[in-house]
């Protein structure tokens, strides 16, 4: 019987043990007529070796496409250390540390973390992560107008440079909550955030702005003046950033006169392989003033009785298996695993490494862009800078040039005009620290074909 | 010693990172990094080896029995993990799995219909990432039922005091308020709290069943009726499936939405704290609202269905297609155990409950419901102990890491007083039960003896028992040089 230890010997002396004749009689309290397992419908159970062959067989109809897109998922390459050490069965097999002493290694690890996203940030604090970039974002607009005191309105500006799927995630969480999103456009020209569109709200109550960075479309925000306006505002600033660009950029913490107040983000690029979405996870940082406030596990140093250090569960009065429906969050787990992958990954990259890798995928991209603005009808279709994608417009249906690639083994990007149709025929393209000179030079010679045939 | 005691200024893994920096005099001064971040510069041996020996400070299921109530820590098959990380899965990139990922859809579609036929619902959503997310998609569901046929009157759900903290939150997120509903003396939710609390303001119930009591809920059908008549729905919360897998469905029982969690049933590793996954299934009246992607076949081919195909739905709940590494995992183990694993596992998970209940009650230990059958846990309570020895829940549960034992839920379900709610899970062998139950023996003559050691467990654990007071007092949330 697979994974059940059990012998025909164990059976009869343990029903024995109860009084019971059979295994049956052990459902005896529940209904006759409730217990269907005649009627379910289930394929019959396979061996390790014929389950190994079905899903290779699937596995084998999968291709795996050369990959210029990022739009909020990316091909970092992943140090083999990482996931060699992230699913030791210590780890890979643990729960969340309720019983602090037999959960030292998942706890210390924890308080690691968070040391290392509040130092990329620049914020005081950290959790223990949530779900993903988009639901944490959703956490981190809730957790701002609890956290905002002086707004009464629950107003959130969320700019159209936020990636289109978190603002639907967002508008899925906040849906019943009286939460007013207002939607602020871009700027035409730089893909950024029009200053202009924020001045109608200047004086208003204001709960929280959003900031991007880089955004959506892989522009650099003027981060400054917008966390600027939002503290002159009393508006909290929600930045949500890419934790590899923040080896290179300003981090949150340092945006404006004060800072940003939450950040967020998604955690994929450190060490969590594409796996076609998911799981990956979700980081937040925040000012220690907010910590009341923030939703999710956090793990704290403190001693034992001895007077040993060690690390437990702390701040837990905010949460759900305490609090119940007066919580923070419904929110009862982090992404212990993808988080474990994190901390080795930021370990092994350090300082160095992680800048390397940021600043590699800057030039790549920005090489590819070069690469691709060769070919008559494909441009940039913002100016200013940009971290590791940008837009680039074409002469033809985004969706037909796409398929095309993807005959030649390429995955071209994503296709803008899903969320951004205004934008015409416009690919958003990344080429992260993994593409080669080779990689980028055949995409183009791809696109070029395609586009001049 | 923190990764960080490692770190030497200059120190890097060099293999690991590009051979060089690139230009990037493109990006504005004024927006750059001044500081680099203060991450570890370590070696990689360093980094290995310090994280090796953390790993070693932890009790997990590979290395100890779990028998962590509500949790079911059973083991979780290697192979599982060996197939969700071929290549072609681990390096799809999300935007490519319509056009280049069929053989993974396929595996989603197949995962869908398992899960949909042996809970008895009429379409499943593979979409949240976590049980939790599962239940606020599940009750935003409910609340776009009502909300479409205008019956906005309904802004109360009903929960039972037994119930998981999540449940009145996520019930709080979609805004409504939370009734709670009693329990009688043998476990069961009070029906004639129930029906008096039932009416034209009720959205609906939120059961679990068997509830975290380690009981089935024998009424079930009754409160389905009572709250159908009044208009309500009822949302089952699977955390407990793994006790009547294969052989009861919830959708038999009258649920018209569920969510399951496959961390737990489906044996998906939990990870040190996640990642889950927490499929949502819904009867014919919610299908309009479930959430998004789902995976629609059509003339062979598979492809992910969008707000253009399901305009009504709740939307979506991350990114891009929830935890889909956690779902091949899932995969793989309901073809592994096939329909007659499936009701084994419930079969073999409630023996051995029943078994570790009927020897501690021989033992002396004090079941909470001892009249009724155990489901694949079962309550004890330390409340006796507490007052005549001054030994609690918490107390025995600590000792037990001494004996190599992770410790049971204590403290929850809220309602029992100094309580250990114990899941030993099918997986684990008569010998490992019997071992158990020697320990607690062991412990309770221990308390009775020499309650200080009791009192002072653990002893033998990398650390002493923590001052979780001061945790919370004098915050200490990061490592500051």
């Amino acid at each position: 019987m697979p994974f059940i230890p059990h012998t025909v010997e164990d059976v009869s002396e343990m029903l024995a043990a109860i009084g019971a004749t059979s295994i049956e009689e052990l459902f005896d309290e529940i209904p006759p007529h409730l217990r269907s397992s005649a009627e379910v419908r289930l394929p019959a159970g396979m061996n390790e070796m014929e389950v190994i062959r079905l899903v290779m067989e699937l596995a084998a109809k999968n291709r795996n496409l050369l990959c210029f897109a990022g739009a909020g998922a990316y091909e970092h390459h992943i140090p083999a250390a990482v996931w060699e050490i992230a699913t030791r069965g210590e780890f890979y097999s643990a729960y969340t540390p309720y019983q602090a002493e037999a959960s030292q290694g998942t706890l210390q690890l924890l308080y690691e973390y968070q040391t290392m996203m509040a130092g990329l940030t620049g914020l005081d604090i950290s959790n223990a992560s949530l779900y993903d970039g988009a639901s944490g974002l959703a956490e981190a607009v809730l957790m701002a107008v609890r956290a905002n005191r002086k707004s009464k309105a629950r107003r959130i500006l969320l700019p159209k440079t936020v990636h289109p799927v978190y603002r639907q995630v967002v508008k899925t969480v906040v849906k019943h909550q009286r939460i007013e999103l207002i939607e602020l456009p871009y700027q035409q020209n730089s893909g950024r955030i029009a200053p202009a569109t924020l001045a109608a709200w200047a004086g208003q109550d204001v709960t929280a702005l959003v900031i991007p960075q880089p955004n959506f479309f892989g522009a650099l925000e003027d981060v400054d003046a917008l966390a600027d306006w939002a503290a002159q505002n009393d508006a909290l600033t929600i930045a949500v950033v890419n934790p590899t660009a923040l080896a290179l950029i300003k981090p949150p913490g340092e945006w404006g006169e004060r800072g940003a107040d939450i950040a967020c983000g998604e955690g994929q690029p450190l060490g969590v392989p594409l796996s076609a979405g998911g799981p990956y996870f979700g980081f937040m940082c925040c000012r220690k003033d907010y910590i009341h406030q923030m939703p999710g596990r956090i793990v704290g140093m403190t001693t034992d009785r001895a007077g040993k250090a060690g690390f437990t569960l702390t701040v837990q009065a905010r949460e759900q298996h305490i609090r119940r429906g007066k919580a923070t969050s419904n929110i009862c787990t982090n992404q212990g695993l993808l988080v474990t992958a994190a901390t080795i990954y930021l370990s092994l990259l350090g300082p160095t490494g992680l800048r390397r890798v940021a600043s590699r995928c800057h030039g790549n991209t920005r090489r590819l862009v070069e690469c691709l603005e060769t070919i008559p009808g494909v441009g940039r279709l913002f100016d200013g800078a940009f971290f590791h994608e940008a837009v680039v417009r074409l002469s033809q249906p985004a969706e037909q040039v796409l398929a095309r690639l993807a005959e030649k083994g390429i995955l071209g990007g994503y296709d803008l005009n899903r969320h951004y149709p205004e934008l015409g025929p416009a690919l958003l393209v990344c080429a992260t620290e993994t593409r080669t000179t080779e990689d980028i030079e055949a995409y183009a010679a791809s696109l070029r074909a395609i586009l001049t045939a | 010693m923190l990764i960080f005691d490692h770190s030497r200024p200059g120190r890097t893994a060099n293999a690991q990172l590009p051979s060089s920096a690139d230009d990037i005099s493109a990006v504005p001064e004024h927006l750059r990094r001044r500081v680099p971040p203060p991450l570890p510069e370590a070696s990689e041996l360093d980094v290995v080896r310090h994280y090796t020996k953390l790993s070693q400070l932890n009790y997990s299921i590979d290395t100890q029995l779990y028998p962590l109530g509500s949790c079911t820590m059973k083991y979780n098959p290697r192979v599982c993990n060996t197939l969700a990380k071929l290549p072609e899965f681990l390096g799809m990139h999300p935007m490519a799995a319509e056009v280049a990922g069929q053989g993974l859809l396929a595996c989603l579609y197949d995962l869908q219909e398992i899960l949909k036929e042996v809970s008895g619902m009429r379409a499943v959503s593979l979409a949240p990432a976590a049980g939790a997310q599962g239940e606020f998609a599940g009750v935003a569901m409910m609340r776009a039922y009502h909300e479409a046929r205008e019956d906005v009157a309904r802004e109360e759900i009903l929960v039972p005091d037994a119930a998981h903290g999540t449940n009145p939150a996520s019930a709080v997120m979609c805004g409504y308020r939370v009734r709670e509903i009693p329990t009688d003396r043998d476990g069961n939710v009070a029906m004639d709290v129930l029906q008096r609390a039932v009416g034209p303001r009720t959205a609906g119930i939120m059961l679990t069943n068997p509830s975290t009591l380690g009981v089935f809920e024998l009424q079930i059908e009754e409160i389905a009726a009572t709250v159908h008549a009044a208009g309500g729905l009822l949302y089952y919360d699977g955390a407990n499936l793994n006790a009547i897998l294969g052989k009861v469905r919830p959708g038999d029982m009258g649920f018209d939405v569920i969510h399951l969690n496959l961390h737990k049933t489906f044996s998906t590793p939990h990870g040190g704290g996640g990642p889950g996954a927490g499929p949502v299934g819904v009867s014919e009246k919610l299908l309009p609202y479930l959430p998004l992607p789902l995976v629609a076949k059509e003339a062979g081919e598979y492809r992910w269905l969008s707000e253009r195909d399901a305009p009504a739905s709740i939307g979506r709940l991350t990114a891009f297609a929830g935890n889909v590494g956690v779902l091949l995992r899932a995969y793989v183990y309901a073809r592994l155990l096939g329909c007659e694993g499936m009701r084994r596992v419930a079969e073999f998970a409630t023996l051995n409950a029943n078994y570790l209940l009927r020897k501690l009650i021989d033992a002396g230990f004090s079941a909470a419901f001892p009249d009724r059958r155990a489901s694949h846990e079962f309550i004890l309570s330390f409340k006796a102990m507490a007052k005549e020895r001054r030994v609690t829940a918490l107390d025995f549960a600590k000792r037990l890491l001494d004996h190599g034992f992770y410790a049971p839920t204590t403290y929850f379900p809220l309602l029992i007083p100094e309580c250990m709610l114990i899941e030993p899970t099918e997986t684990e062998s008569k010998q490992t039960l019997d071992g158990f139950i020697e320990a607690m023996i062991r412990i309770k003559q221990e308390a009775e003896t020499c309650p200080e050691t009791v009192r002072e467990a653990p002893h033998t654990t990398p650390v002493r028992r923590l001052d979780e007071v001061k945790a919370a007092r004098e915050l200490n949330l990061t490592f500051k040089r």
